[in-house]
């Protein structure tokens, strides 16, 4: 079954610590019923969480994006992270391990990066910034004979 | 602000002994585990406990912000002569922790809540 993406689109408010709570149960859900493993969806949730936490505290809120995918070959989901806050300055830097502008840890950016297969940030200073993680499911060759 | 929404089980914190038991479940809210920080801080100041074991077994991620409290009490748990234990976590969460840059080096770690009640008993690490 192909899906254009857009057409099933989950677009959830980040504007609470309750939302970023609900924003991780959603991405759980989408991503068990996509058929990602437990490390795998455990990574996703966890990058879900530290984007949409710099949504909210550092963009002043905005909203996630959850859209199922499917190549042909394997399924994946994409998760966009989009506010229209202040942007970030020096993109290089801010994603650099440790460095952080708000008393954070300063890994939400470069762990969240690591833990996903694609990952892009659209930012302007004054504008707002949108973060883009993509993962596939991974796929596991002897699970298909029929294959060759 | 920071008071449980409805439904959300407040987080259980026990006295055996010597030691504060703290189970971790589900989902936490950043208000929740800061109001848990500021809780386990005073109860280990007021009870003179001499250790804590924090029960990460129910919880499904950990993630910047968690990891950070979790290293704050363990570190302010030590300043009022009680150590602190994490015990149980998940192998999804250990392998995701690491990708993440997170690798928690001042926190002792024990595979259960009885390995790491064992720990605290013999008085090392
Ligand atoms: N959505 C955003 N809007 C504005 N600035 C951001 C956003 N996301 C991240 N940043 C900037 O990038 C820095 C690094 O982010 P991150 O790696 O998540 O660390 P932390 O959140 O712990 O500071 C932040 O301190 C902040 O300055
Ligand atoms: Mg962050």
């Amino acid at each position: 079954m192909q899906q254009s993406g857009q057409a099933s689109a989950t677009s959830l408010p980040i504007g609470s610590d309750a939302d970023l709570a609900w924003v991780r149960q959603q991405v759980r859900q989408c991503a068990a019923q996509l058929g990602f493993g437990l490390v795998q969806q455990t990574k996703l949730v966890t990058a879900a969480s530290e984007l949409a936490r710099n949504t909210l505290v550092h963009g002043g809120g905005g909203r996630a994006e959850i859209t199922p995918l499917d190549n042909g070959r394997t399924r994946g989901l994409r998760m966009c992270f989009i506010d229209s806050g202040p942007g970030i300055r020096d993109l290089e830097l801010a994603m650099t391990d440790g460095y952080t502008t708000g008393g954070g840890l300063g890994l939400g950016l470069s762990g969240a990066k690591r833990l996903v297969h694609e990952f892009s940030v659209d930012t302007e200073p004054g504008r707002g910034t949108t973060v883009t993680a993509v993962a596939w499911v991974a796929q596991v060759p002897a699970s298909r004979p029929g294959v060759r | 602000m920071n008071q449980p929404t409805p439904g959300q089980p407040a987080v259980p914190v026990l006295a055996l002994g010597d030691v504060l038991l703290v189970s971790l479940q589900g989902e936490l809210h950043d208000g929740m585990a800061e109001q848990l920080q500021h809780d386990i801080t005073s109860r280990v100041a007021t009870s003179g406990v001499t250790g804590v074991v924090i029960d990460i077994s129910g919880v499904e991620i950990v993630d910047s912000f968690l990891g950070r409290v979790l290293a704050e009490i363990a570190s302010t748990a030590r300043l009022l002569a009680a150590r602190t234990v994490l015990a149980g976590m998940r192998p999804a969460v250990a392998i995701t922790l690491v990708e993440l840059g997170l690798t928690l080096p001042g926190l002792v770690t024990a595979l259960d809540v009885d390995r790491a009640m064992e720990l605290l008993s013999r008085g090392g690490s």
